[in-house]
């Protein structure tokens, strides 16, 4: 009996110290861990859409309750105004959800770029969105008013052959995008407008 | 048979070192030796482990009830793992990337909770010290000789830190087998090879 009370405090003991431990550690470290994060999967995306920005997009974000979600929106300074935005929206691909980071004009109302950010698609086949800059590049300057879709369903964009699923993806994710910016116009613009440096 | 402090340490180097004379741990061993950079970045996440977890388990050696030892052991390894994977998360994310999810696999790595059953758990803590110590370095080792062979022919460079330099020329055709995991386990093979002749004589 003495035994088996020793081995439970023991084990309780260790559990403990080791969960507190781990809490404090995982405190200490998580401000890094999310720039990191943000630096090494989300980064090159977004100042690839924001090129030639003044700022440090990455630095200069700030986060939004959408329905239930919190979505984090980059600022991006372009010729010297705060007029883009980029935040992360997903649809569903070939292997799981496509993430889409989409930059956004907040002036002319358009499409800034836009480039996927993480995704699980066949290599080599729906990968190309991620790779292959042709892709992305047409959804650059398009309109916000208008659902993007791909030539198949009636739309402008040119789907990668072979991966008309992934192609969708990336095209639903655009067009909830542009709904999201509408759906916040008021709030966003005010707050990009208010990131003057 | 008192081994000298000394001893204690060398041993891990040569005599002892994990994946050619115990082979034990080689999950890791074959799995993240592309590159000479991945190579050191699991060796030192496993030193450190394998360094606090010796010195914990021994110190507590004689609180722990021989029972729930294993669990008791189990419990300090993955807390010490944890902390590696935060630690790496926090200041070398790309590493992070690449050695993905091998480095929660450290909790399972034989060689760790080796250390702390047939050594940790009977010796003192300065001496279990010494011996995760050289137990760790000679795993780095091993990992870095492994990698080396497999990243110059497979690739013909060699990552010491992020950059990787050229150590072929341009006319080099990479030898992709070795980089593939057939060719972990023929190099590793004949590494082994190469080890016991050499330890006969």
């Amino acid at each position: 009996m003495r035994e088996m009370i020793k081995m439970v405090i023991v084990l309780t003991i260790l559990s403990c110290f080791s969960g507190g431990l781990l809490a404090y550690i995982r405190n200490g470290t998580q401000e890094r861990i999310d720039n990191q994060v943000l630096e090494f999967v989300q980064g090159p995306t977004i100042r690839n859409i924001f090129e030639g920005a003044s700022n440090d997009p990455i630095v200069d974000r700030f986060t939004l309750k959408d329905g239930d979600v919190e979505r984090t929106f980059f600022v991006g300074v372009l010729n010297g105004e705060p007029r883009g935005i980029a935040f992360e929206t997903s649809g569903k691909g070939y292997g799981g959800d496509v993430g889409l980071m989409v930059g956004i004009d907040i002036k002319d109302k358009k499409l800034l770029g836009v480039g996927v950010t993480t995704h699980a698609e066949t290599p080599g086949m729906g990968a190309r969105a991620k790779t292959d800059p042709g892709f992305a590049g047409q959804f650059t300057g398009l309109a916000l008013d208008k659902p993007f879709k791909v030539t198949q369903d009636g739309g402008g964009i040119n789907a990668i052959s072979g991966a008309t699923i992934t192609s969708r993806a990336v095209t639903s994710a655009a067009t909830e995008a542009a709904a999201i910016y509408e759906k916040h116009k008021a709030e966003l613009d005010q707050k990009v407008t208010a990131f003057k440096k | 048979m008192a081994k000298s402090l000394a001893q204690e340490f060398v041993k891990g180097l040569w005599d002892e070192v994990p994946p050619f004379r115990l082979v034990l741990g080689l999950c890791p061993v074959l799995a993240v030796t592309k590159s000479v950079e991945n190579g050191i970045g699991m060796g030192l996440a496993t030193t450190f482990v394998l360094v606090c977890s010796n010195v914990l388990v021994s110190s507590l050696r004689k609180v722990i009830p021989s029972k729930v030892r294993i669990a008791c052991f189990i419990v300090i390894i993955a807390t010490f793992v944890t902390v590696v994977e935060l630690v790496m998360q926090a200041f070398a994310y790309p590493l992070f990337l690449k050695l993905g999810i091998f480095i929660p696999l450290i909790v399972v790595n034989c060689i760790v909770l080796g250390r702390s059953e047939a050594f940790a758990s009977k010796n003192g803590v300065f001496r279990s010290l010494l011996d995760g110590l050289g137990i760790g370095i000679g795993f780095t080792l091993s990992l870095i000789a492994l990698a080396a062979v497999r990243e110059l022919f497979g690739s013909g460079t060699l990552t010491i830190w992020v950059t990787p330099i050229q150590i072929f020329g341009p006319s080099f055709k990479p030898f992709t087998f070795m980089i593939e995991a057939p060719g972990a386990f023929v190099c590793l093979g004949l590494m082994l090879c190469v080890m016991n002749f050499l330890g006969k004589k």
